[in-house]
């Protein structure tokens, strides 16, 4: 189904957050890094609600709060110190940091903000060690040019990236928290939504990182840029969607979520022709664990077991709602799961719109209606967990399925790898935000705006126009190096190397391009691998034609050296000798072709020698060196 | 601007621009300035920040500041909404709980941020204490006092005695337990003067703070607070104590004498640390635990004895290479009545001192000696330094760190101005600030990576 995205009313807001590369975090003096290492450092803390002065708390930190959910936060000497364990207030704000957003807020053709004030912003899930992420506007009021069509930016702000979250415990009573990646700075650039297209969502978002990229500071690799998405539809509601990780993906997840949005908006009217209302979706919950005493559900038994029981609640009339398919593996059941994992803590739920199942008979499931007083034409949602959790589990599912009779719930998703979304958490109410009294407010200078805007990187049209003139790049390869990832570093490598332009943007485009396809993990290369490689190869160590393997080799060998996987690969080039000595040997076995053909045994035994030494002698070598064998035989 | 608005920080070009457009803190104000328009509540200003900024709370959230040049228009868009804020209900007092009362002194124990303006107020009324922290409801009937609001290095010793006295007082009204909220700075100095000023306690006075300030989710005000009123209403001890963090996970509170514990780190929650002692209790999971048997027993019975007063002529002299001893006479003269050394290592001051040092002594004053390692004991037996400083008539605090032995001396002139008694006060174990034996690991303190759930 082809949709007019237009015609329904589509818009779409961007936030891009790009971890910057600087010499330390935002507020302290670790590096920017991550660990994989078993931490050297635990402790426990628990995250209180604060109260605003209307006496008002966030109903989910407080839901969560009253749960006694502890934190579990995991770090190591190297990546931080007692500043991002909260035992320490922050250092001043890292001026490298704050330059990096001004020269992409300039590019943006921004307003820098007079002098920055830090905020905290209220995080009680405990991704900040703190309560609060801090963050700060540079600038605002902007613009880029996406084709044609200006896109108005709306702010660039400068904030500590989140502590990541590493596992759960004790049935989600503790939650366990990496705070090696707590501080490190990221750079938000918001759009206004103005983006009326899934495709132009996509175009928008490549055209900010790029403009990231050029400042220099732009950290690579997967989990580097996140974008959040505002999706919004005039008969739906305002979505907004954490963390798409890859600026491929953008267009999927907008188009998904329309889709999502239009099911729903066909659920509801369904429903209400069904004639339900909202006031028969009741919680009353129906123990239902005599049903189970015999069950072969593997699942249900092992709850049992445990001495869990089984809480049951009928939705009336929802009977085949619950199967309705939303977006690949999302059902309307999805939703409802989801919404009961979350405030429930529950592993999952189960529906009579998936019966029989699971090794859940039929004459259970007709058992199961009878106890809840459920006909065909109504659904039954149980939950096989401790009571308070059944109990918080249900209650949720029956307020999702109360929602799904107004249509589209306004929901904070995050997205999955696939392009789906999954409900996060309700949407938080006005930002909760006061100043972050710790760091004193820092003035944009005159001054130093005019040294970042001496520095602002070359505008993307000018560097392809340049590339082509300096480099002799044709205009396509010229475009593809300045949107490619390695845009910088290919100037370096040209200067440094001694191989030919066109070869070495080749590389970093098309090649690298296909390793991904094929799934090489291209981002654990650093630039460093890169240039040394290019220097082996212009220095006759490493052949032109090996340089993807020995590039696929440091992929999967981190920390590695481009000696070392020449080495590792067999490609060690042959030296003069060698060569010579292997020319001849080839010679003397083919005796009779030289001996028949003479000079023109030439073309042939080149084929030979070249698929004996590919990879380890430069074929002009080869070339010299096999003509002047053949002569002097 | 009204009087209200100057109070809030601005002044100069600022301040004029604001009032020539009649804006007050928490206007909604736009400002326009190169033909952009900012719009925004109007925020306070930092006293101590320049007078060119005015700050503005966009409709997002953040703040900026706008620097106000003579081309810049600000224009009052409508007047700010004054926060309503309804206390909660006071919670149901139960009557089987015991009574604590809890006498602030300063600081936010508890508090209330102002998302609107980003003021934090604090929460010091019952009902609001328990509004943000509704766990006390469950362990004491809690009644509340504010003895004073200062930041705890503005207080002196006569605050020290006022603060004695309101506890005597509470006490004789029959509280079951006192908790004191207290800045950190200066605690373990009160927790000390508390200790020598509330003799024979019936029940036990606990004083409490916070490393991270009350208005941030990750506090450790509540934890503590918690712990402490705990600790008041059900300890089996009747002493002065301070309960802070154990380690820096939010797991376990440490209740420690009042003349043995020492803030020992500028920032973490676990600053404060026993010195030549083991810790009285733990609160951990809402239990208190007793952690050794050397304890004065909590009883309703005993009689309170309060000796409040303390000298404020009294002064410590740290000893460092190249110290002027010229300090020592400075002192002298100005009629202390007894000067703390804080000396090097065992118990030494350089023998260019001694002159200074033999002055004081014959001129009447008590010259005693703690040293600067701050764990360990003194001993002026072991070097001829030590030794001539005994000679001259200086006392060693045996294993009391600086600041108790401070607290100690201007207490006993509180008492006395006899210098027998002084110095027979002075070696008297009045508050369990001497111990005579001090075990291996009394010593510093292990890095923070337990957290034992
Ligand atoms: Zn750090």
């Amino acid at each position: 189904m082809e949709i007019d995205y237009a015609k329904i009313g589509l818009k779409v807001g961007l936030e891009i957050h790009q971890q910057l590369n600087t010499r330390a975090k935002l507020f302290c003096g670790c590096p920017p890094a991550l660990f994989k290492e078993e931490p050297e450092i635990t402790f426990l803390r628990r995250l209180r609600p604060t109260q605003s002065e209307l006496g008002q708390v966030d109903p989910a930190a407080f839901f969560e709060f009253q749960k006694g959910v502890k934190i579990l936060y995991e770090a190591n000497r190297a990546t931080s110190c007692l500043v991002e364990m909260d035992e320490e207030p922050p250092h001043p704000l890292n001026m490298e940091a704050v330059e990096a957003v001004l020269t992409a807020a300039l590019m943006m053709n921004m307003q820098p903000i007079d002098e920055v004030h830090v905020m905290r912003k209220t995080v009680i899930d405990g991704s900040n060690t703190t309560g609060f992420q801090r963050t700060c506007i540079i600038a605002s009021d902007g613009w880029i040019k996406v084709g044609e069509k200006t896109i108005p930016i709306q702010a660039a702000s400068l904030e500590e990236d989140a502590a990541r979250k590493t596992g759960e415990e004790d049935g989600g009573k503790i939650i366990r928290y990496r705070i090696d990646r707590l501080g490190i700075p990221l750079i938000e650039v918001a759009t206004a939504p103005v983006i009326y297209s899934p495709a132009e969502a996509e175009e928008v978002a490549f055209a900010i990182g790029r403009i990231l990229r050029d400042t220099c500071k732009a950290m690579r690799g997967l989990g580097t840029i996140r974008q959040d998405l505002n999706v919004s539809l005039p008969n739906g509601a305002l979505m907004e969607i954490k963390g798409v990780q890859e600026l491929e993906l953008i267009s999927k997840v907008v188009k998904y979520e329309v889709q999502r949005q239009l099911v729903l908006i066909s659920i509801k009217e369904e429903l209400n022709k069904r004639g339900i209302k909202k006031d028969a979706l009741q919680q009353q919950f129906i123990d239902v664990t005599e049903v189970f005493k015999q069950t072969r559900c593997k699942v249900i038994r092992k709850a049992l077991d445990k001495g869990c029981g089984i809480l049951a609640v009928k939705l009336p009339l929802f009977s085949g709602i619950l199967k309705r398919e939303l977006i690949p593996n999302v059902r309307f059941g999805t939703e409802l799961a989801d919404r009961a994992r979350f405030w429930g803590r529950v592993g999952g739920i189960f529906h009579t719109d998936e019966m029989p199942a699971y090794g859940i008979t039929a004459a259970e499931v007709a058992a199961l209606r009878k106890a809840t007083g459920a006909g065909e034409e109504d659904a039954v949602v149980f939950v096989a967990d401790n009571e308070e959790n059944a109990r918080d589990a249900l209650k949720a599912v029956v307020e999702r399925a109360q929602e799904a009779l107004e249509g589209v719930p306004a929901e904070t998703r995050t997205a999955k790898e696939d392009g789906t979304t999954r409900y996060m958490r309700p949407r938080p109410g006005a930002a909760r935000m006061y100043p972050e009294t710790d760091i004193p407010p820092v003035r944009l200078t005159a001054e130093l705006i005019e040294k970042v805007k001496a520095h602002l990187p070359e505008p993307a049209e000018k560097k392809v126009k340049r590339l082509m003139r300096e480099y002799g790049l044709n205009e396509k390869l010229a475009k593809q190096i300045v949107d490619s990832e390695y845009g910088l570093l290919f100037e370096s490598v040209v200067r440094e190397s001694n191989v030919a332009a066109t070869t070495v943007a080749a590389f970093l485009t098309e090649t690298l391009k296909s390793l991904k396809r094929e799934g090489i993990a291209i981002e654990k290369v650093t630039d460093n691998q890169i240039r040394d490689l290019f220097k082996a190869v212009g220095a006759g160590e490493i052949a032109k034609e090996a340089a993807s393997d020995v590039f696929v080799w440091l992929s999967k060998n981190e920390g590695k050296s481009c000696q070392e996987a020449a080495a590792a690969l067999g490609l060690k080039m042959l030296s003069k000798a060698e060569l010579a000595a292997l020319i001849d040997r080839v010679i003397a076995e083919n005796r009779n072709v030289v001996d028949k053909l003479g000079a023109k045994a030439f073309g042939t035994l080149m084929g030979v020698v070249m698929r004996e030494v590919r990879g380890k002698a430069d074929p002009t070598v080869v070339n010299t060196l096999l003509k002047e064998r053949l002569a002097n035989r | 601007m009204s009087e209200e608005a100057e109070s809030s920080g601005y002044k100069g070009a600022a301040l004029r621009a604001l009032k020539k457009a009649g804006c007050q803190v928490g206007d909604l104000i736009r400002i326009t300035k190169c033909g952009k328009a900012y719009e925004g509540i109007l925020i306070p200003r930092s006293e101590t920040a320049d007078a060119e900024h005015v700050v503005v709370k966009l409709k997002s959230g953040y703040n900026i500041g706008i620097r106000i040049t003579p081309d810049v228009e600000i224009e009052r868009v409508g007047k700010g909404a004054k926060p309503a804020f309804a206390s909660p209900p006071l919670p149901e007092q139960k009557p089987e709980l015991p009574r604590v009362v809890i006498l602030s002194t300063g600081g936010t124990i508890a508090s209330r941020v102002d998302y609107r303006t980003g003021a934090v107020r604090s929460a010091l009324s019952a009902s609001d204490l328990y509004g943000v922290v509704p766990e006390l409801a469950d362990i004491a009937r809690v009644e509340t006092e504010i003895v004073f609001s200062l930041y705890s290095e503005n207080l002196t010793q006569q605050h020290w005695s006022q603060l004695a006295q309101r506890v005597a007082e509470h006490i004789a009204r029959g509280v079951d337990g006192v908790v004191v909220a207290h800045g950190t700075d200066t605690m373990a100095y009160t927790a000390a003067a508390l200790s020598f000023a509330l003799q024979n306690l019936p029940v036990p006075v606990i004083l409490v703070g916070a490393q991270r300030s009350s208005d941030r989710p990750s506090s450790d005000a509540a934890t503590n607070l918690i712990a402490a009123v705990q600790a008041a209403a059900r300890a089996p001890f009747a002493e002065v104590a301070i309960a802070m963090h154990e380690t820096v996970s939010d797991t376990s509170i440490v209740i420690t004498r009042g003349t043995k514990v020492r803030k020992c780190h500028t920032s973490r929650r676990d600053t404060f640390k026993p010195v030549n002692a083991t810790p009285l209790a733990r609160v951990h999971d809402s239990e208190v635990s007793m952690l050794t048997s050397e304890y004065q027993k909590r009883d309703p019975a005993k009689k309170l004895v309060l000796k409040p007063n303390f000298s404020d002529a009294v002064a410590l002299v740290k000893f460092y290479p190249g110290l002027d001893p010229a300090v020592i006479d400075w002192y002298v003269e100005r009629g202390c009545k007894a000067i703390l050394l804080e000396g090097t290592g065992l118990g030494h001051v350089s023998k260019y001192c001694f002159s200074a040092i033999d002055n004081a002594v014959k001129r009447g004053v008590l010259v005693a000696l703690a040293s600067q390692c701050i764990w360990g004991r003194v001993n002026m037996n072991v070097y001829d330094t030590g030794r001539d400083l005994l000679a001259l008539g200086v006392e060693p605090t045996e294993d009391m760190f600086p600041e108790t032995a401070l607290v100690k001396l201007m207490w006993i002139f509180g008492q006395t101005s006899d210098p027998a008694e002084a110095k027979r006060l002075l070696k008297a174990n009045i508050a369990g600030e001497f111990s005579p034996r001090t075990l291996p690991e009394e010593f510093g303190f292990q890095g923070g990576d337990s957290h034992g759930n």
